[in-house]
C-alpha cells in the first residue's frame, strides 16, 4: 500500500451540505459528539432553510452543518478542510466555504444531468464551471448504499438510500482517525425502536469507513486532530436552546419554585419549548398558548400565583408580547423574556442569526419601561445566563430580557456539567408576616427599591396591583403628577442599583493594548478569535465582551476610557454603539464594525477590518 | 383545617367605593359578586380577580381579595396562567364584551377549548363605555354611536354561541339588576369545575341607555325572561302560563291549556345534557317572539386543564427516573475525563 500523507491539526473544520431531507444535521451531529468525546473542543453551527422541504436538489433546498473541532476552538469557522456535497446543489451553495487546500467529497452518484440541471448548471463539468480545483473524493455513495445493504430485501431501496449520510459520515470518520464505537452508540439510541433502521446504518457506517481504508490510494490527505489536554470533569455536548432551558430548570430549583413557560412555537426559539416540555417529571410546566401574547400573560399569571415564570420566543413574538412585558414592569413581577433574535424586519429571515433586536428590548415599549438585558455569548453561556436572569427577576421583582440569537441556539459546544451548589442562592422577595399591618404593594426595600412579593393564598395580604399607575406609598391608583414623576424615578433607579449585583466587566487581551474591541451577546467566540489572531501578528488589542446591556458593568465607562480607540463589533447597523453613545458622552474614538447579511462575523472579513481601523490615524 | 367562619358579602369589600356612573348596573353586578363570593365560602385570601380594561374591570379595585387589574383584553390568559401555576386558588375574570369578543377573543374562545377553571364574568354592555361611546363586537346592526354616526353596517356576535361554539361547557345569563338572579348564577359558574362564563346584561346608563329594556325591570324579565332551572319544565310569564314546546326542528311559545298543549309537552331543561344544539338554540332566543332566557343554560363536567396538567406530571414522574437537576444531567450524553 501506498503511504498517505497525514496532515497534523490544531483544529479542522468539516461541512456536510446536501439537500435539506438528507439528513445532513444528524450525520454532522454524530460527528461533532464523536470528536467531543474523543476530548476536542467543538463548535457547530446549522444552516438549513426556512422551508422544511424545498424542491429536492435544488439550491434553495440545500441544508448544511459545520462542525468546527480541535483545540482552542472559538468558532464554527470560515473555511472548511473537508466539505461534503451530497448533491451539485450542496457544492455550489458551499462553494464560498473552500479554501485552495480543502478536499471535496461528493456522491458522483448524483451529478447526473438531471441533478446538474437542478442546481441551474449549464454545463456537464460543475467543478470547471465553478472554477474549484480542489481535490475531489468522488465516492458512489448511493450505489454504495444500495450494495452494502443488499441482503436487507425487506427493506425498499428508497429507505436504503436515505443511510447515505451515515455512509459519507463513515468515509469523514475514517478520513479524520475518528473510531467508530461512539458513532455506532448513538446511532443505535437514535433508532432505538427501529431497529431495522439502525442496522442498516450501522452498516453502511463501517461500509463508508472501509472504504476509505480501501481506495485510500485515490485519497491524498487524511487528518490528525492533535490531542488537548483535558480537564477533569463530566462533559456533554449542549447547543444554546436547551443549556438556556437546563439554566431555568436549575434557577427553578434553586429558588424552590415551581417553572412555568407560557409559549408559542417560533423558529429559532421553539426548541426551548420541546426541551421544557419533556421533563414533566421536574414538575414543570409548560403551555403552548393560543398567540405570543398570551404566552406571556400565562407566564405573568403564573408568576402572580408565585411561580418562576418564563416566556420564550424570537424578534416578532416580542413585538407582539410588549404590551404585556410593560404589564410585568407596572405590577412590578418576575418574569423571563427569551428574545431568540432571528433576521428582521417583519419574518425577516426566521432561520438566520441577527443581533436587530438589541434596541427593541431596550427600549421597544410604550412609556418609560425599564428592563434589565442580559445577552448569552456561546451555546454553554446560555445556561448561567438563563439562570442569572432568573435570579435578577426573581430576588429584584422585574421582568428581565434574555437575549440569544439563531447561532448561539443552534450551534453547540462542549459544556463541563455544573454542580448546582457552586451556584448562587435565589430567594424570592417574599413579605413576612410581621410586615401584614403596615404592608401596601409598593413598598420597598430601601437599598435595592425592590418591592414585596405576597402570593395568593397568602393570609393577611390581599391587595391590588395593575397596570395603573400606583402611589407611591399606598399603591392606590394615583394621578398625581409628582407622584408619577417619583414613581418613573423609582423604576429606573430599581433597575440601575442592579449593578450591584452582576459581575464587572472583563477585559481579554494584552495588558498594554490601545485598541479595545468590544462586542456583546453570541459574536463572542469571533470576536475572540479575531483579538488572539491579532495579537499573535503583534496588535496590541484587547476584548471586552458585554453580557449585560441593561444595567451596564459599573466600571463600563472607565473601562471605555482606558482606551485610544474603541471598535464596537456587532450584527446590526450599530445598536450597541448607540447605546453607549448615548449612555457616554463623547466618544470619538469609537470605531464601528457592522454586519447584517443574517450570517456570523467571518473571521478573515473581521480581522481585516479591525486592522484598516488600527491603521487609521 | 375547616373554615368555621361564616363568611359575609362584607368579607369581599375593601371599602373603595366604585365610581361608575350613577345608575350604572356594574353597581348591581359589583354587590352581587361579593355576595356570591360569600355564598361559595372560599376566603378572599384565596380568591383571585383578575381583571381587564374597561368600566367593568375597574371591578378589582372595589373588591377584598387577591386583585390584579391588567391589560385590554388579556385578563383572561392571565387568569389562566394563574390557575394552572396554582389550582388551589379560586380564580374570577371580569372582563366586558370589548375585552372579551373583540381584543381579546383568541384568549377566550381558547381558555373554553382548553376548559381551565377559571370564572369569567363577561359584562356585556353593548358598548364601549370608558372610551366614550364607540359601537362593541355586540352592538346590534345599524347601532349609531360615535364611530358609527351612519350605523353600523356588521352583525355582531352572540356571546353564547362563541362560548358553546369552542366547546365552553358552562354558561349562564343574568341581568345586573336582579341581584337573586345574579347570585345564583355566579354561585353555580364558581361551583362548576371548567371554564364557566356568566354573561351579565348590564345598562350603559350614559351611552347605551335602554339598551336591555326588554329584560331590565322585575317586571318586564317577569313578562319577557325565562329563568331556567336544571329538571324544570322551561314555563315563564306573570303566572307562568306559557312555556317552550318543540315544534319540528324549531321550539315554539305556547300558552300552557291552550291549543292542545299541557304541561306534559313543556320542555323540561337539562343543563348537563352534553349535546350542544338545545343548549345552543335556548341561548339564542330573543324577542318578540320569544323570551330571553336567564339562568344556568349549560353546566357539563369534563376533566379540566389544570388536574389532567396536573395528571399528567405525576404519571410521568412516576415513570421516569429523573425528579431534580442532577438526575436529569445524568439521562444526558456524557463523557467524564479523571
Amino acid at each position: 500500500m501506498e503511504d498517505i500523507t497525514v496532515k497534523q491539526l490544531k483544529n479542522v473544520v468539516v461541512l456536510f451540505s446536501g439537500d435539506s431531507g438528507d439528513g445532513m444535521q444528524l450525520a454532522g451531529n454524530i460527528f461533532s459528539a464523536v470528536c467531543a468525546i474523543l476530548g476536542d473542543d467543538i463548535c457547530t453551527y446549522p444552516d438549513y432553510p426556512a422551508e422544511i422541504r424545498a424542491p429536492q436538489g435544488t439550491l434553495g433546498g440545500v441544508s448544511g452543518f459545520k462542525i468546527h473541532a480541535g483545540r482552542d476552538v472559538m468558532t464554527p469557522g470560515d473555511h472548511c478542510n473537508v466539505l461534503v456535497a451530497m448533491n451539485p446543489a450542496a457544492l455550489k451553495r458551499m462553494k464560498k466555504c473552500l479554501a485552495p487546500n480543502s478536499v471535496i467529497v461528493i456522491d458522483v452518484d448524483t451529478f447526473n444531468a438531471a441533478e446538474l440541471q437542478k442546481a441551474e448548471f449549464t454545463t456537464d463539468d460543475p467543478f470547471e464551471e465553478l472554477g474549484i480545483k480542489n481535490e475531489v473524493i468522488a465516492a458512489p455513495l448511493s450505489t454504495m448504499c444500495l450494495n452494502s445493504l443488499a441482503k436487507m430485501t425487506d427493506m425498499p431501496n428508497k429507505n436504503k438510500l436515505k443511510c447515505r449520510n451515515i455512509m459519507a459520515l463513515g468515509l469523514v470518520c475514517w478520513m479524520f482517525e475518528r473510531p467508530l464505537e461512539h458513532a455506532v452508540k448513538m446511532i443505535k439510541e437514535k433508532f432505538a425502536s427501529k431497529p431495522d433502521i439502525a442496522e442498516a446504518n450501522i452498516r453502511v457506517l463501517q461500509d463508508g469507513y472501509n472504504y476509505g481504508h480501501n481506495v485510500h490510494a485515490s485519497i491524498a490527505v487524511r487528518y490528525k486532530i492533535e490531542p488537548k489536554i483535558p480537564q477533569k470533569g463530566t462533559y456533554t455536548e449542549i447547543n444554546g436552546n436547551k443549556a438556556l432551558a437546563f439554566g431555568l430548570i436549575a434557577a427553578a430549583e434553586k429558588s424552590h419554585l415551581e417553572l412555568f413557560l407560557g409559549s408559542y412555537p417560533i423558529t429559532p426559539a421553539t426548541d426551548i419549548l420541546h426541551e421544557l416540555a419533556k421533563h414533566k417529571s421536574l414538575g414543570i410546566k409548560t403551555v403552548q398558548c393560543e398567540d405570543e401574547i398570551s404566552g406571556c400573560c400565562m407566564a405573568i399569571g403564573a408568576s402572580y400565583a408565585g411561580d418562576l415564570a418564563v416566556t420564550s420566543t424570537s424578534g416578532p413574538g416580542i413585538c407582539l408580547k410588549s404590551e404585556a412585558m410593560n404589564l410585568a414592569i407596572m405590577a412590578e413581577l418576575p418574569l423571563v423574556i427569551i428574545d431568540v433574535q432571528r433576521g428582521g424586519p417583519s419574518t425577516g429571515l426566521p432561520t438566520k442569526t441577527e443581533q436587530t433586536d438589541l434596541l427593541q428590548a431596550l427600549f421597544g415599549r410604550n412609556g418609560e419601561s425599564p428592563m434589565p438585558v442580559v445577552s448569552a455569548t456561546t451555546p454553554a453561556n446560555c445556561f448561567d445566563t438563563a439562570y442569572m436572569a432568573c435570579k435578577i427577576a426573581i430576588e429584584h421583582m422585574t421582568p428581565v430580557i434574555v437575549l440569544s440569537d439563531a447561532f448561539v441556539a443552534n450551534g453547540s459546544s462542549i459544556w463541563h456539567i455544573p454542580s448546582l451548589q457552586d451556584y448562587p442562592d435565589i430567594t424570592p422577595h417574599d413579605v413576612s408576616a410581621d410586615m401584614a399591618s403596615k404592608w401596601a404593594p409598593y413598598i420597598r426595600d430601601p437599598q435595592t427599591l425592590t418591592r414585596y412579593r405576597a402570593i395568593p393564598g397568602t393570609e393577611d395580604f390581599c391587595h391590588v396591583i395593575g397596570g395603573l399607575e400606583k402611589d407611591d406609598e399606598t399603591g392606590k391608583i394615583s394621578y398625581d403628577p409628582q407622584n408619577h414623576e417619583t414613581m418613573v424615578e423609582k423604576r429606573n433607579q430599581k433597575v440601575a442599583l442592579i449593578a450591584k449585583d452582576l459581575p464587572l466587566l472583563t477585559v481579554k487581551g494584552t495588558p498594554d493594548a490601545d485598541t479595545l474591541i468590544i462586542g456583546w451577546g453570541g459574536t463572542y467566540g469571533h470576536l475572540l478569535e479575531a483579538v488572539t489572531l491579532l495579537t499573535e501578528k503583534g496588535e496590541k488589542i484587547a476584548l471586552a465582551h458585554f453580557q449585560w446591556i441593561n444595567p451596564l458593568p459599573s466600571n463600563t465607562e472607565e473601562i471605555l476610557r482606558s482606551y485610544k480607540k474603541i471598535i464596537v463589533a456587532e450584527l446590526n447597523s450599530g445598536q450597541f454603539a448607540a447605546y453607549l453613545r448615548m449612555k457616554f458622552q463623547n466618544l470619538p474614538y469609537m470605531y464601528q464594525i457592522n454586519c447584517v447579511q443574517g450570517q456570523p462575523f467571518e473571521e478573515d472579513i473581521l480581522t481585516e477590518q479591525i486592522t484598516q481601523i488600527i491603521k487609521e490615524k | 383545617m375547616i373554615e368555621d367562619t361564616i363568611l359575609t358579602a362584607e368579607d369581599f369589600s375593601n371599602g373603595v367605593k366604585g365610581r361608575w356612573c350613577a345608575g350604572c348596573g356594574d353597581f348591581g353586578i359589583h354587590s352581587s359578586l361579593k355576595k356570591a363570593m360569600a355564598e361559595i365560602g372560599i376566603p378572599p385570601s384565596k380568591t383571585v380577580v383578575i381583571s381587564g380594561i374597561g368600566c367593568s374591570s375597574r371591578m378589582a379595585y372595589h373588591l377584598n381579595g387577591y386583585c390584579f387589574h391588567t391589560i385590554h383584553g388579556r385578563p383572561i390568559a392571565i387568569a389562566s396562567g394563574c390557575k394552572i401555576a396554582n389550582p388551589d386558588i379560586n380564580v374570577w375574570t371580569i372582563c366586558g364584551d370589548g375585552d372579551s369578543m373583540a381584543i381579546g377573543g383568541n384568549h377566550f374562545i381558547h381558555a373554553l377549548r382548553r376548559n381551565v377553571n377559571i370564572n369569567i364574568v363577561l359584562l356585556n354592555n353593548r358598548i364601549y363605555g370608558l372610551t366614550k361611546g364607540q359601537y362593541s363586537p355586540t352592538s346590534e346592526r345599524g347601532f349609531v354611536s360615535k364611530s358609527s354616526p351612519y350605523g353600523t353596517v356588521e352583525d355582531p356576535f352572540r356571546p353564547s354561541e362563541l362560548i358553546i361554539g369552542a366547546s365552553g361547557e358552562f354558561f349562564a345569563r343574568c341581568v345586573a339588576t336582579d341581584g337573586p338572579g345574579s347570585v345564583a348564577a355566579l354561585t353555580a359558574a364558581s361551583k362548576h369545575k371548567g371554564t364557566a362564563v356568566v354573561e351579565v346584561l348590564t345598562n350603559c346608563v350614559t351611552f347605551n341607555n335602554g339598551s336591555f329594556e326588554r329584560i331590565y325591570s322585575k317586571e318586564a324579565r317577569e313578562e319577557n325572561a325565562l329563568y331556567l332551572e336544571h329538571g324544570k319544565p322551561m314555563l315563564f310569564g306573570k303566572n307562568k302560563e306559557f312555556g317552550i314546546v318543540q315544534h319540528g326542528f324549531d321550539l315554539k311559545v305556547v300558552k300552557v291549556g291552550e291549543g292542545g298543549y299541557t304541561l306534559k309537552d313543556v320542555l323540561v331543561h337539562d343543563a348537563h345534557c352534553t349535546d350542544r344544539t338545545l343548549h345552543t338554540k335556548l341561548s339564542s332566543l330573543e324577542g318578540p317572539d320569544f323570551p330571553l332566557v336567564l339562568g344556568v343554560i349549560r353546566d357539563v363536567a369534563i376533566p379540566t386543564y389544570e388536574e389532567e396538567v396536573e395528571n399528567q406530571i405525576k404519571e410521568i414522574s412516576e415513570k421516569k427516573n429523573y425528579h431534580n437537576f442532577d438526575e436529569l444531567m445524568k439521562t444526558q450524553t456524557t463523557w467524564t475525563i479523571e
